[in-house]
C-alpha cells in the first residue's frame, strides 16, 4: 500500500475500555423507562380497581351538568390535539419550517413541553368537569399502595432518621429491617438471574432454572443435615458446593441432548422441571421426610451449615448476599476476561464463526449449561442454608421463572442482573407490605414484572412511546437458538 | 424527446452519511442506462428511492415528464417502474405462474385464482420477449438464470416499462450472462427502458447505451461505451488510477502442501456434493477452482478446513493426514482460511475489530496466559494489523458489523495472513467488494504465493480465477472436470466446462500469450 493511503486512514485508536457514563446511561434508558411505564400502568390498575374510586366515578357521572360534559369534551379534544402534536411534531416542523431542521435535542424538549402542557390542560379541565374527587381518590389509592410498597421494601426515611438519632440499637435494626429484608429477597434472584444470563450468553435458553434450583436445594439440605460435627468453615462451603453440583447435574442432560442429537433445550429443561418438582415431592414425603412429622418438610440442617447472619432475629440478612455479589463478579470475569468466556460468548453470538475459528460448540454448550445449572443450584442452596434452614416442598416462589425476566431486564450482563435482582427483590418484599397495609393484592407486583418483561422484550414499544432512537448494533443478542436453531 | 424517467437533484441523508448528493439521472425510452459505482457509492439507495422504499430528502422523480410521488413499491409499480433485486423474491415451493401472480392475482368469479389465464399471459409474454420459461415449473427446480427470467416476467406481467436490474449478473455463468444480455436487448427492442446497475466494467462496456458513474453518493460523470475505456471507468469509480492487472512472476512450485485423494463429501441434504475429487496444490502456486456456485466448491473447502465430515477419501496437509481433523487441528497445521461467507463464518459482527482479529488465536500466547485473556497484547496486535492491512476504521473497538464489506474482508485477511501458515484456502475472497479492495486483496494473495504459500482459490468469478491462478480446476456437479494450465485457459473454454460440456469434445484453446488480465 502506498504511504499516502496508509496515512489517510484515521489512525487506529489504542483501546481504552474505561467506564463511560454515557454508555451506561444509554444502556439503562430502556430498562428504566420500561420500569417507570410499568409502574404507571400498575398505578392505573390500582386506581381503577379501587372500590372508593369506582363509586365516586359513578356518583360523579350521576350528577354531571351540561357544563361538565362540555369541559370533558374539550379535555378529550385537547388530549387528542396534544397527542397529535407530540406524534407528528417532526413532520409538522418539516412542513412549515423546512429550512430550519431542529436538532434531536430541541425536538425532544419541544415534545416534552407539548406532553407536559397537554397533560396539565387535560388534568385541570377534567378536574373542573367535576372529577376532582375521583382524581384525588385515585391519586390517594395509588399513593397509599406504592407508599406501602416503598416503606415495606426500603423503610421510611423518617423512621431511619429518628432511630439513628435515638441511638437505640434495637430501633436502628427495626428501621433498617425492610432494606435488609429486600436484600434477602434479592439474593436468590442474583444467583438465578446469573444462571439464565450465562445460558443466554451462549445462545441457550435455560428455562429449567427452577428445577435446577430445587435439585440444588435438595443436595444442599441433605449435606446440611446428614453431616454432623463439621466445623462451619468446612460445612458451609461443602453444602454450597453440593447445591452447585446438584444444579449442574440437573442442567447437563439438556445440554448433552442439545449438543448430541439437537433436541431443543427449552423443551428438555421444561420437562426436567417437572421431574425435579415430583422428585422433591417424593423425597420430602419419603426418604427425606423429617422424622416424627406428617408434613413434607426435611429435617433442619445442622447449625454448622447455617450461613452466617449478621443481626439477631428477626433480621435474616445473611452472608449469602455477599457470596452472590462475589459470584456475580466471578461470572463477569469468566465471561469477559477468560478464553473460556470468549469462546462461550462467540458460540452464543455466531456459532458458525465459532466453529470456523476452531471452537467446539458441544464443549461450550456443556460449559454454559454446567455453569448455569451450578448457579441455579446455588440459588437453591442459598435459600436453604441462609433463610429456611430446611427444605419444604413450596420453598421457591418461582425464583427460577422470574429470573428469566430478570436476565432479560439486565441484558444478560452480570452487573445488569445484579441491579435487576435488587429491583425484583425490592418489589417482592414491598409487595407483601402493600398487601397488608393497602389491601392491594400482591399480584399487582406480578403484573408490573410482566409489563417490564413485555417492554424489555419489545423495546420498540418503549422507543415508540418516548420517541427514542435505537442504537443500531447495541442490541444484545438474547434469543439466538430460540425457535429454529 | 422527453425522458421516460428523470431524477432531479435527489439527496438522501442517513445519520452521519450523505448517501445521495444531488443526483440527477435521465432515462430515454428504449435505452439501456448503466449505473456504475462501487459498493456504497449510493446506487442501491438511489434505486430504493425510485422504488419507494426510501423517501428522498430533496429532489424529485419524473415519469414521462410528470412529477410523481413514490411512497411505496406499489406506487412505483403503478407508475410502470419494476425492479429485479439482487436476491430474488421468489417462493421456491410455488410454480412460476403462482409466483408471478403473487400480489397481482388473476381471479375467476372474484374469489378463485385463475391459474390458466395467468399461465396463458405468461406464455404470451415469454414468446414476445424471448424469455423461455415453463409456467407450470416449480421455482425450486429452475436454474438461477431461469429464476431471473421469472423475476423479469413478473415485472412485464405488471406492465412495467422501466425495468431496474440490480447487479443481475452476480449469480450467473458466462453463458447465462450472454443469454441475459440477449433478453435485455430484446426488451429494449420492444420499447422497454432499462437501468442496469453493476460494478463490473466489462458488462457496462458490452451492454450499455449510456453510462452514469456514481462515487460517494454523487454523479461523477456520464459517458458512452464508445467514448471510454475500462481503465477510465475504473478511475472514475474509484477516484484514482487503478491497476486492473495483477502483476505476478512465473510460479516456482515447490513441494506438495495439500493433497486430496478420491474425496467424497455429503451436503446438508445427504446427497453427494463432492464426488471423487483428487488434486494437489504445491507451495508457491495458486490452484484456482472454477465453477458455477453450488457445484461442490463450498463442501470441498469445508472438508479441507475440517468443517465438514469426509465420507471417503483422504486429505493431507504437508505430511499430516487431516481427513478427520477438527477445524482447530487444521488451523494449527498452518492453514489460513478466508471463508466464502464473511458475515456468516468469518466474523462475529457485534464483536469489536480487536476480538475479531484474534478469533482463531485468542487462546495462544501472547493473547492469553492460562485462561486469562491479555488485553494489552490483543489491543497491540489488533492496532498493528489494522495499520498494516489498511483497515479503514475509527478504532479497534468499532464493531465489525459497522464496517464496509471491503474493510470486513480486510479484517479477515489481516487475521488469517498474520499467523504462520503454509496453505491458504480462499473462498470467494473478493465477492461483493469494491474495485480498490479487490485490487488490494489480489495483491496480498499473490504476495503470499510468491512467499511460498500454497493457495487454493475458489471463485465463481472467472476473471478472478484467470488473473490469479497458475493452474485451474473446473468443478461441475461435485467432480473435477479438468485441470488446465492457466497459460492456455480462456474464458470461453472454462465457461463451456463449467456448464458441463464434456472436455473431450471441446478443443483446447491455443496457447495464449500471457497478457495481463483484467479482474472485473
Amino acid at each position: 500500500m502506498s504511504q499516502s493511503a496508509a496515512s489517510a486512514a484515521p489512525g487506529p485508536v489504542r483501546a481504552k475500555r474505561q467506564f463511560s457514563w454515557r454508555q451506561a446511561l444509554e444502556a439503562l434508558q430502556v430498562p428504566v423507562l420500561a420500569f417507570v411505564t410499568a409502574l404507571a400502568v400498575g398505578g392505573l390498575i390500582i386506581a381503577l380497581t379501587d372500590l372508593g374510586v369506582l363509586n365516586e366515578l359513578q356518583a360523579t357521572f350521576g350528577r354531571m351538568a351540561p357544563g361538565g360534559w362540555a369541559r370533558l369534551i374539550i379535555a378529550l379534544v385537547s388530549a387528542l390535539a396534544a397527542g397529535g402534536l407530540y406524534t407528528f411534531a417532526p413532520r409538522l416542523w418539516a412542513r412549515f419550517r423546512p429550512e430550519a431542521a431542529p436538532s434531536p435535542r430541541v425536538l425532544s424538549l419541544t415534545r416534552l413541553g407539548i406532553a407536559l402542557v397537554g397533560l396539565l390542560i387535560v388534568y385541570f379541565l377534567v378536574r373542573a368537569a367535576g372529577f376532582a374527587a375521583v382524581i384525588d381518590g385515585a391519586w390517594g389509592a395509588v399513593r397509599t399502595a406504592y407508599g406501602a410498597m416503598i416503606e415495606g421494601s426500603l423503610g421510611s426515611l423518617s423512621a431511619i432518621a429518628s432511630a439513628l438519632q435515638s441511638g437505640d440499637r434495637a430501633a436502628i435494626r427495626q428501621a433498617f429491617y425492610p432494606v435488609l429484608e429486600s436484600l434477602v429477597s434479592a439474593t436468590p434472584y442474583i444467583f438465578a438471574g446469573l444462571a439464565v444470563a450465562v445460558g443466554f450468553k451462549c445462545g441457550l435458553f435455560n428455562i429449567g432454572v427452577e428445577g435446577q434450583l430445587f435439585i440444588g436445594a435438595i443436595f444442599s439440605v441433605w449435606v446440611g443435615y446428614t453431616l454432623k460435627g463439621l466445623p462451619t468453615i468446612i460445612h458451609v462451603p461443602l453444602a454450597l458446593a453440593a447445591g452447585a453440583l446438584g444444579g449442574a447435574l440437573w442442567a447437563l442432560p439438556a445440554a448433552i441432548l442439545k449438543a448430541k442429537v439437537g433436541a431443543h433445550e427449552v423443551i428438555n429443561t421444561i420437562m426436567l422441571n417437572y421431574v425435579a418438582f415430583r422428585l422433591s415431592d417424593w423425597l420430602l414425603n419419603g426418604p427425606m421426610m423429617r422424622p416424627g412429622t406428617a408434613n413434607p418438610v426435611s429435617p433442619n440442617i445442622e447449625l454448622s451449615a447455617h450461613l452466617y447472619r449478621f443481626f439477631s432475629d428477626p433480621i435474616r440478612f445473611h452472608l449469602g448476599f455477599f457470596i452472590a455479589l462475589g459470584v456475580a463478579v466471578f461470572v463477569w470475569w469468566f465471561l469477559f476476561r477468560t478464553t473460556l468466556g470468549f469462546e462461550l460468548r462467540t458460540v452464543g453470538t455466531n456459532p458458525n464463526a465459532a466453529r470456523y475459528a476452531g471452537m467446539s460448540i458441544t464443549r461450550n454448550y456443556l460449559i454454559a449449561f454446567g455453569l448455569s445449572g451450578a448457579l441455579a443450584g446455588l440459588a437453591g442452596a442459598n435459600e436453604v442454608l441462609g433463610v429456611n434452614h430446611n427444605l419444604a416442598s413450596a420453598f421457591s416462589s418461582g425464583y427460577g421463572f422470574d429470573s428469566i425476566a430478570l436476565a432479560l431486564l439486565g441484558k444478560s450482563h452480570p452487573l445488569g442482573v445484579v441491579l435487576a435482582a435488587l429491583l425484583f427483590g425490592t418489589l417482592r418484599s414491598g409487595g407483601t407490605r402493600m398487601q397488608n397495609v393497602a389491601q392491594i393484592p400482591v399480584d399487582i407486583i406480578g403484573i408490573i414484572q410482566a409489563l417490564v418483561i413485555a417492554f424489555i422484550a419489545a423495546p420498540a414499544i418503549i422507543r415508540g412511546i418516548y420517541r427514542i432512537r435505537a442504537r443500531g448494533a447495541a442490541e444484545a443478542v438474547f434469543t439466538r437458538g430460540w425457535g429454529k436453531s | 424527446m422527453t425522458p421516460i424517467l428523470e431524477l432531479r437533484g435527489i439527496t438522501k441523508r442517513f445519520p452521519g452519511v450523505l448517501a445521495n448528493d444531488r443526483v440527477s439521472l435521465s432515462l430515454e425510452p428504449g435505452e439501456i442506462h448503466a449505473l456504475l459505482g462501487e459498493n456504497g457509492a449510493g446506487k442501491s439507495t438511489l434505486m430504493n428511492i425510485l422504488y419507494g422504499l426510501y423517501q428522498p430528502d430533496e429532489g424529485e422523480v419524473l415519469v414521462r415528464g410528470q412529477p410523481i410521488h413514490v411512497s411505496s413499491p406499489n406506487d412505483a409499480i403503478v407508475a410502470g417502474i419494476g425492479m429485479v433485486h439482487q436476491h430474488f423474491m421468489l417462493v421456491p415451493v410455488l410454480t412460476v405462474t403462482e409466483n408471478v401472480m403473487l400480489g397481482e392475482e388473476v381471479l375467476q368469479a372474484g374469489v378463485f385464482l385463475d391459474r390458466k389465464a395467468a399461465a396463458a399471459r405468461i406464455r404470451q409474454i415469454s414468446e414476445q420477449y424471448g424469455l423461455a420459461v415453463d409456467p407450470e415449473a416449480y421455482i425450486k427446480d429452475l436454474a438461477v438464470g431461469i429464476q431471473q427470467r421469472v423475476e423479469i416476467i413478473k415485472l412485464l406481467f405488471r406492465n412495467a416499462d422501466i425495468l431496474i436490474l440490480d447487479e443481475p449478473t452476480a449469480v450467473l455463468t458466462p453463458q447465462e450472462v450472454t443469454e441475459l444480455f440477449k433478453i435485455v436487448r430484446s426488451l429494449v427492442d420492444k420499447g422497454k427502458s432499462i437501468i442496469f446497475i453493476t460494478h463490473k466494467l466489462k458488462e457496462v462496456m458490452a451492454i450499455a447505451d449510456r453510462i452514469t458513474v456514481l462515487r460517494l453518493g454523487a454523479v461523477v460523470g456520464g459517458t458512452r461505451p464508445a467514448e471510454t475505456t475500462e481503465n477510465k471507468l475504473a478511475a472514475m469509480m474509484v477516484g484514482r488510477e487503478v491497476a486492473l492487472e495483477v502483476q505476478k512472476a512465473v510460479a516456482k512450485p515447490g513441494d506438495v502442501v495439500l493433497r486430496i485423494e478420491n474425496l467424497e463429501v455429503l451436503d446438508e441434504r445427504s446427497s453427494l456434493a463432492v464426488d471423487n475429487v483428487s488434486l494437489e496444490v504445491r507451495a508457491g502456486e495458486v490452484l484456482g477452482v472454477a465453477g458455477v456456485q453450488g457445484n461442490g466448491q463450498t463442501e470441498l473447502v469445508e472438508a479441507v478446513t475440517g468443517l465438514r465430515p469426509v465420507l471417503a477419501g483422504h486429505i493431507h496437509v504437508g505430511q499430516f493426514e487431516t481427513t478427520r481433523a477438527s477445524p482447530r487441528e487444521v488451523t494449527e497445521l498452518g492453514v489460513a482460511h478466508v471463508p466464502e461467507d464473511r458475515q456468516r463464518d468469518g466474523l462475529v459482527l457485534p464483536y469489536p475489530i480487536r476480538d475479531n482479529m484474534v478469533l482463531s488465536t485468542y487462546y495462544l500466547a501472547p493473547f492469553a496466559r492460562g485462561v486469562v485473556l491479555q488485553d494489552e497484547a490483543i489491543d497491540a496486535a489488533a492496532a498493528q494489523r489494522v495499520q498494516q492491512f489498511d483497515v479503514r476504521t475509527p478504532s479497534i473497538e468499532t464493531p465489525a458489523g459497522s464496517l464496509s464489506g471491503g474493510n470486513q474482508q480486510k479484517v479477515i485477511v489481516a487475521r488469517e495472513f498474520s499467523r504462520p501458515s503454509k496453505l491458504l484456502v480462499a473462498s470467494q475472497p473478493t465477492r461483493g467488494l469494491d474495485v480498490g479492495s479487490i485490487e488490494y486483496i489480489h495483491a496480498r494473495i499473490v504476495e503470499k504465493r510468491n512467499n511460498g504459500l500454497a493457495v487454493l482459490l475458489v471463485s465463481s468469478e472467472l476473471d478472478e480465477i484467470l488473473a490469479l491462478s497458475d493452474r485451474i480446476a473446473v468443478m461441475y456437479r461435485g467432480g473435477i472436470v479438468a485441470i488446465v494450465d492457466a497459460e492456455i485457459a480462456t474464458k470461453e473454454y472454462l465457461g463451456l466446462l463449467m456448464a458441463g460440456v464434456d472436455p473431450a469434445t471441446v478443443p483446447l484453446p491455443e496457447k495464449r500469450v500471457r497478457k495481463a488480465e483484467a479482474v472485473f
